[in-house]
């Protein structure tokens, strides 16, 4: 079964209008596949019937229900591991030398999905801010359903097993059956807002930290545009911005500078909120006048006996349990002896 | 890369070295912590134990206990292939010296995600 041309066209042309996103000709799959579900709750058999039934219409229940469906993204915990290192090991490090330090850390997690990333943050910085730092950190994503459910906490042992070191699990989470709820300290740490990226951040602004993975590929180059702008106008000034490996402000929007890390995408905003100056000189021409040093990697525990030289160390992995030893339970769990 | 696959149930071991030689092990097997423990000992040079929980003769506790104690062993990666599911297992197997810990049942995703979170998944299969 095959989508009808007229209806792809009309789906393609709705995703763009209400979430700027682009739909080329070939994903009549994704499109069949991921509305299927919706079409078969509302009682019809095909995707084609269904999209026509709300095509006169566009009710904004269903217009939404068809967007959410249709820009889900995947996640897992410490996703790309290399963000979550860069976060502990250069961003905080940096935030924390300015004058006045670090009492105050915001964070925006955009398209955050179920809730994995904005978790991975907070766990992130309990370990890299000291208790003199209060986190918080906003979680935004287009679709209420999922945001309902990263709000909850409570993840599957698959889901789990995806990512999360066991350590970070008993550390950070409660058994709920079979499955996991993140602690109600970090949770507490997590406000999840409904937000579309096209639209200004209706949050408030001052954000230290951005991070906006695996999004920018989605839109087109105005929309990428539009985007990192009102991106830029929430941060302050000397912020930074956590992109996806594949994604770069290189050549959209001047306002950024990149930062060299060991690993992954990561960019400091020359300007911020009401377009003021950074106290930081833009353009650095070497890597050598900017604040962050390339940190080396951490090294794996695994590579020091040199018995097994071909494997990556995981950088989640080895962003905590920095060596091979069981010390990796840094914070004993009260009443457990070692 | 090599793996002993430690579990009294031929079954579990067959399933849990199957899903390693997919990703490129070689694998060898033991059905009890002493027989582990032995062949660690004799220099069988693995990368990787899975370690079940519940064994005769030597529980996959203790034989955590024992490899941590070795200083020749000190490169050897261990994890724990279980049912035991209680949070507070996990928290006695990591402090024994267990580095990662997968509850059963499992999917080969699973068993995959955790070696890649470890760096233990060759590189020809992390593209």
């Amino acid at each position: 079964m095959s989508l009808a041309p007229d209806v792809f066209t009309y789906v393609a042309d709705l995703v763009q209008r209400r979430a700027g996103i682009q739909l080329d000709t070939g994903k009549e799959y994704l499109v069949e596949s991921r509305l299927l579900p919706l079409a078969q709750e509302a009682g019809h058999a095909r995707v084609d019937t269904y999209v026509r039934g709300i095509r006169g219409i566009e009710r904004p229940a269903d217009v939404q229900a068809v967007v959410e469906a249709l820009t889900t993204n995947e996640t897992s915990f410490f996703r790309d591991g290399s963000p979550f290192t860069a976060l502990a090991d250069d961003i905080v490090p940096a935030l924390r030398s300015r004058p006045g330090g670090l009492p105050r850390m915001r964070v925006w997690s955009a398209a955050c999905s179920t809730g994995q990333e904005p978790y991975s943050i907070a766990m992130t910085l309990a370990d890299a801010v000291g208790p003199e730092t209060s986190v918080e950190i906003v979680a935004t994503d287009l679709n209420q359903a999922v945001l309902d459910r990263a709000a909850q906490g409570v993840y599957s042992r698959l889901e789990t097993n995806r990512g999360l070191p066991s350590a970070m699990l008993v550390r950070h989470f409660e058994a709920d059956g079979t499955s996991w709820r993140v602690r109600e300290d970090l949770r507490r740490q997590v406000t999840f807002l409904r937000h579309n990226l096209l639209e200004s951040p209706p949050f408030g602004g001052g954000f230290d930290v951005v991070f906006l993975r695996n999004v920018l590929i989605y839109f087109d180059l105005p929309v990428k545009q539009a985007v990192l702008d009102r991106v830029l106008t929430a941060m302050r000034p000397g912020g930074y911005l956590v992109l996806g490996a594949a994604e770069t402000t290189i050549g959209l929007d001047d306002g950024w500078e990149r930062v060299p890390v060991a690993r992954g995408a990561v960019y400091r905003a020359l300007t911020g909120a009401a377009g003021t100056t950074s106290p930081v000189r833009p353009f650095l021409p070497t890597p050598a006048r900017a604040p962050l040093v390339p940190t080396p990697t951490v090294p794996s525990p695994f590579t020091t006996t040199g018995t097994v030289p071909a494997v990556v160390p995981s950088a989640a992995h080895a962003a905590f349990l920095p060596t091979a030893r069981p010390s990796h339970l840094s914070a004993p769990v009260r009443g457990e002896s070692r | 890369m090599r793996a002993l696959v430690v579990d009294d149930s031929r079954t579990m071991r067959r399933i849990v070295a199957k899903i390693l030689e997919g990703l490129g092990y070689e694998t060898s097997q033991a059905e009890n912590g002493q027989e582990a423990l032995d062949a660690l000992q004799q220099g069988d040079a693995v990368d990787l134990v899975t370690v079940d929980w519940n064994m005769p003769v030597m529980d996959g506790l203790e034989l955590v206990g024992h490899v941590r104690k070795n200083r020749d062993l000190r490169s050897v990666t261990l994890m724990m292939v279980t049912t035991e599911a209680e949070q507070s297992q996990i928290v006695r197997a990591l402090a024994a010296g267990a580095h990662e810990y997968l509850i059963k049942p499992f999917t080969a995703e699973e068993l995959r995600a955790k070696l890649d979170l470890l760096g233990l998944v060759p590189l020809e299969e992390t593209a």
